[in-house]
């Protein structure tokens, strides 16, 4: 129902179930016609392959949320259906649910580094914010290039990748400041073993 | 062309067992053009970074050379006389004279600059007109927004064709769309020759920069960016 790309280093989850239900919304169209317009409508980054496209569209019609007409030419005409309408309607009144978390193997990687020893995690989690601001470079390029554009649609999503790549680098601000905290108290638990950890903690601060 | 070279510089405060390093060893080049943003915690010496690049401060070890004049060798008045010719400020607040227009608060940088009054105002105006603030050159200050205040600040930095602005938290004051038209001025300023140094907690606004540069405790851990190399990590060690 959702599959998951890789746009500028960040995943994003589509559902394109949804997607073209929505699109169809507006009216009639064909499965070449539906795959073109998503990827306008999300930029041309998206892509999205035709066989995902028909075998969506088999679905919905297996659901009864499309019907299909065979045109002379063997081409098919795909069509929303009123339960079609409700689906959608539940879709955008349903707030997409917060077990959706990206870059989980960012997260992963830096406990395993915390745990295992092997690595140095404060350079890791500068490398990684280096690329996650890399990143952000890139988004905010683009959207620098659209706001002449007026194209709403596209700024809004642009604006979703700024905010999910702002988040990770922020994150790891915070990583690195606790890893800070972490070593100045150890520091001090080596030179003041009198000292209980917490407190030598509490006074790095 | 080198803007602003700040190599190698250090800054200690106090002595003893009051000493702090704001600053250790960090090195900077920054070309005509360039928009650079510099990131860190509180305290991860950014501030100190700009006063020094702005020559508000020295350094007390390292160099800082503004198009290839080493700032040390200036006196309190040649520093002065440096910073009014060249370099641009621009603070959270936009710090505006509350009795003076839009324009004739851009206008009083080209006069202090030598221009005349008539032609100062003339040019304050062309100048806000260019950054789309064409609309509110004969407001005061209390009737713009706070975003459009910052703005205005920004032309005021940039009057007179200086080569440098320097920018610290531009930003705090204004909500996140109007934080985008800051940055998208302070991009546009850029395309025309003017180097920006954008001190900020927020990364998104940094993300409008050429070059993200990271500081911690005064040094510089990383860089984002196209012209990312080891020439601007030269010296600074990047684990102690």
């Amino acid at each position: 129902m959702a599959y998951s790309v890789c746009i500028l280093g960040m995943e994003v989850l589509v559902s394109v179930r949804h997607s073209l239900l929505a699109l169809l919304s507006a009216g009639p169209m064909h499965g070449y016609g539906l795959k073109t317009e998503f990827e306008a409508a999300t930029g041309d980054v998206w892509p999205l392959n035709v066989g995902q496209v028909y075998t969506t569209l088999g679905r919905l019609e297996r659901d009864g949320l499309v019907t299909a007409e065979a045109e002379a030419d063997g081409q098919k005409l795909y069509e929303i259906t009123g339960a079609g309408r409700d689906e959608l309607r539940r879709w955008f009144e349903t707030p997409v649910p917060r077990e959706v978390i990206p870059r989980q193997e960012l997260a992963i990687k830096l406990v395993f580094a915390v745990k295992s020893g092997a690595a140095d995690v404060t350079a890791v989690v500068r490398q990684q914010r280096v690329a996650t601001v890399r990143a952000l470079q890139e988004v905010t390029r683009l959207k620098a290039a659209a706001e002449s554009g007026g194209d709403l649609a596209w700024l809004l999503m642009l604006d979703a990748l700024v905010f999910q790549a702002e988040a990770e680098a922020r994150w790891l601000d915070m990583c690195e400041a606790r890893l800070a905290r972490e070593n100045v108290a150890a520091g001090r638990a080596r030179r003041h073993p009198e000292i209980p950890a917490e407190q030598a903690a509490e006074r790095s601060n | 062309m080198t803007v602003l070279d700040i190599d190698h510089a250090g800054r200690i405060f106090g002595s003893g067992r009051l000493r702090v390093v704001a600053l250790d060893n960090v090195s900077l080049r920054i070309s005509a053009g360039e928009f650079v943003a510099v990131m860190g915690p509180s305290g991860s010496g950014k501030s100190t970074l700009l006063r020094l690049a702005g020559g508000l401060d020295r350094p007390t070890s390292g160099r800082v050379l503004q198009a290839g004049r080493d700032l040390a060798g200036l006196d309190e008045a040649g520093l002065a006389e440096a910073r009014r010719r060249q370099i641009g400020f621009v603070f959270q607040e936009a710090n505006l004279l509350a009795s003076l227009t839009a324009a004739e608060n851009v206008a009083l940088a080209l006069e202090l600059d030598g221009v005349k009054p008539k032609a100062a105002m003339a040019g304050a105006r062309g100048l806000l007109d260019s950054l789309g603030l064409g609309a509110v050159e004969g407001r005061f200050p209390g009737q713009l927004s706070g975003g459009e205040q910052q703005r205005v600040a920004i032309a005021r930095g940039v009057a007179g064709g200086r080569s440098l602005l320097l920018a610290d938290e531009p930003t705090g004051a204004v909500d996140a769309l109007t934080g985008e038209s800051v940055m998208g001025l302070l991009h546009q300023r850029c395309t025309t020759g003017c180097a920006v140094v954008l001190a900020t907690h927020n990364v998104r606004h940094a993300a409008w920069a050429d070059r993200v540069v990271f500081l911690n405790d005064g040094r510089l851990v990383g860089e984002a960016g196209p012209a990312a190399g080891p020439e601007y990590l030269l010296g600074t060690g990047q684990e102690r």
